[in-house]
């Protein structure tokens, strides 16, 4: 039970970043390593804010709007520009980004690992055979109303509309009168934000925020992404939290000899070997 | 500037261009994305670490096998591309890379996150090479492997490979069989990146799991991509650019990292196809520049 509980607070944490890179991937098909970086500065804005001394929830909402617009101006400054130009080049740029933005955290906030103390008006659940922290339950609740938003705003309103008829054929919803670019930077405004939201999330429930702290959800964020179907909204979800399971109890259970971060790659090539599409994906020809 | 200094600039310089010419010839011929290609690297050094220091063996039946191994396991390695394309081939190879690493930092025979130390340096004669020497090596090596991937440029394999870059289903309909490409483009890349691991490792004489994790494979895939894809020369500038580049910036101490990223940002933003390949396209009119260039030659000769 204990097991399960983690996994679902660690699913949660890779709903977060997933979804984004998801949304990004299925409009623009690139791949987005940069969407870490958003994570990271998510955490640390929001750490900073907070020791200037603003009170908690301005200071994610803040950070949220400062990250979702860092996100923008990745696409409207780069992505943009080189998208006519086969795979490689924006992954290239996306990794060139990466290291940047990542760089630039460790020169304006320093490379310490840094304390994320708040407190958050929950209770902690405690039971005998069960122990979530306050922070555990903020995850689980803050997902859960932004898994519930995003179905709604994808299925109930003219944007989500928009953007999935962009995931389905940019082009050909470009033809049909949506003014794609619109609908893409709306894509990453709204990935940036989860991505944050995600990072200071995790941020809060480990105590610990650092410039670095990008580095494995970046390639993590990608495991679900293709376990998931690239490109379906409810794949990511659903297998934000199978690969969650899966690297709980293999680890629990097995006392595997491979760290989770491993476990959850193999799962992915091996899934790969035998479904190429993905758990939830189309085969797209 | 010591000569010490200069010779491990140089000898990882030309290690890096081994690395990215075998590199280019999995993405910049057959197409084949790859961002694992620290792995095989990796396995060169590892094999050669195992096969000297736990069993003993000689420094050049050990290159032989370490070599021939990595070429297989890149064979093997090559078997997910087989069922996979385009981005979740590039995720499979990240995903390759990163247990390839937790095998060597998490496996007690390999030493764990202490590596595998006292590799011997290889000996002729009874003469165990100097530095000095060791870089005359490696530069044999270095040029060997230029040689063979100009003379493999050349061959009809290089056109089965164009084909699998271009287009595979249209190459698979006129009896290019895309597997048997694929897999060859994948035991040469194999082959010669351990080639490059066997001689860093026993440059070093010390190998560790850290050496080899996913950011060197970036490493080697922003080499080939800013020097330019699919050329013969463009990879080795690339190398020579993201080896030295660290060592030149090294000036501007904390912002080092960030200058380095933000050129490869900006070459990408202003030259797509590479140093190589824009410098192509100028000449040749590829580019938009290129082809205002040629068309105002035209011009100038007809009159």
């Amino acid at each position: 039970m204990q097991n399960i509980v983690n996994a679902l607070v660690l699913g949660s944490s890779y709903v977060m970043i997933a979804v984004g890179l998801t949304l990004v991937y299925g409009i623009l098909k690139i791949l987005h390593i940069a969407h870490a970086g958003i994570y990271a500065f998510g955490a640390l804005f929001a750490v900073y804010l907070c020791e200037l001394g603003l009170p908690l929830v301005f200071a994610i909402v803040l950070s949220l709007i400062f990250s979702s617009l860092l996100g923008a101006f990745i696409y409207k400054g780069f992505y943009k520009h080189v998208l006519d130009r086969g795979r490689i080049v924006p992954l290239v740029m996306s990794v060139g980004l990466f290291a940047t933005l990542e760089d630039l955290y460790r020169l304006i906030w320093g490379p310490y690992k840094r304390p994320f103390d708040a407190y958050i008006g929950l209770p902690d659940v405690m039971s005998p055979t069960l122990y979530l922290s306050s922070k555990g339950v903020l995850m689980l609740i803050v997902t859960a109303v932004v898994i519930v938003l995003l179905y709604l705003l994808l299925m109930r309103t003219k944007l989500g509309k928009s953007l999935r008829a962009c995931s389905n054929d940019l082009s050909l919803a470009g033809a049909f009168g949506i003014n794609t670019d619109r609908s893409v930077t709306f894509a990453f405004l709204i990935g940036s934000s989860l991505a944050a939201l995600g990072g200071i999330l995790v941020g809060l429930y480990d105590n610990t925020v650092y410039p670095t702290m990008g580095s494995v959800p970046s390639y993590k964020a990608f495991v679900v992404v293709v376990l998931g179907g690239f490109g379906s909204i409810k794949g990511a979800v659903l297998a934000s939290y199978i690969l969650a399971l899966v690297e709980t109890f293999v680890v629990y259970y097995f006392g595997f000899l491979l760290p989770r971060d491993a476990i959850a790659f193999l799962t992915m090539i091996l899934l790969l070997m035998f479904k190429p599409e993905g758990l939830f994906g189309k085969v797209r020809r | 500037m010591s000569l010490d200094y200069f010779l491990t600039v140089s000898v990882f310089t030309m290690i890096n261009m081994i690395l990215a010419l075998s590199l280019n010839i999995l993405t910049g011929y057959a197409g084949q994305v790859s961002l694992g290609h620290a792995a095989f690297f990796g396995i060169g050094a590892y094999t050669s670490a195992v096969l000297t220091v736990k069993l003993g063996m000689g420094y050049w039946p050990a290159l032989l096998l370490s070599v021939l191994i990595s070429g297989l396991v890149g064979l093997l390695l090559g078997l997910p591309a087989l069922r996979v394309k385009e981005d979740f081939l590039v995720l499979a190879t990240i995903g390759v890379n990163f247990v390839v690493v937790s095998i060597f930092n998490y496996v007690q025979f390999f030493g764990g996150p202490y590596g595998i130390l006292g590799l011997p340096r290889p000996s002729l004669f009874g003469h165990a090479f100097t530095t000095k020497e060791y870089a005359l090596y490696v530069l044999v090596w270095t040029l060997v492997v230029v040689f063979f991937v100009k003379y493999l440029s050349n061959t009809y394999s290089k056109l089965g490979f164009d084909a699998l870059r271009e287009d595979e289903d249209a190459a698979e309909s006129v009896g290019v069989s895309s597997p048997r490409y694929k897999m060859y483009a994948f035991a040469i890349a194999g082959l010669l990146a351990g080639l490059a691991g066997n001689l860093w490792a026993h440059y070093m004489t010390v190998v560790f799991p850290d050496n080899f994790s996913f950011p060197v494979s970036i490493g080697i895939l922003t080499m080939v991509v800013i020097g330019g894809v699919g050329t013969l020369v463009g990879p080795m500038i690339g190398a020579v650019i993201v080896t030295v580049l660290p060592e030149v910036l090294r000036f501007a101490r904390d912002y080092r990292m960030l200058i380095y990223g933000l050129i490869i940002v900006f070459t990408m933003f202003f030259m797509p196809k590479g140093i190589v390949g824009s410098i192509k396209g100028l000449m040749f009119g590829d580019t938009p520049l290129g082809k205002k260039r040629v068309e105002k030659i035209r011009r100038i000769a007809s009159t």
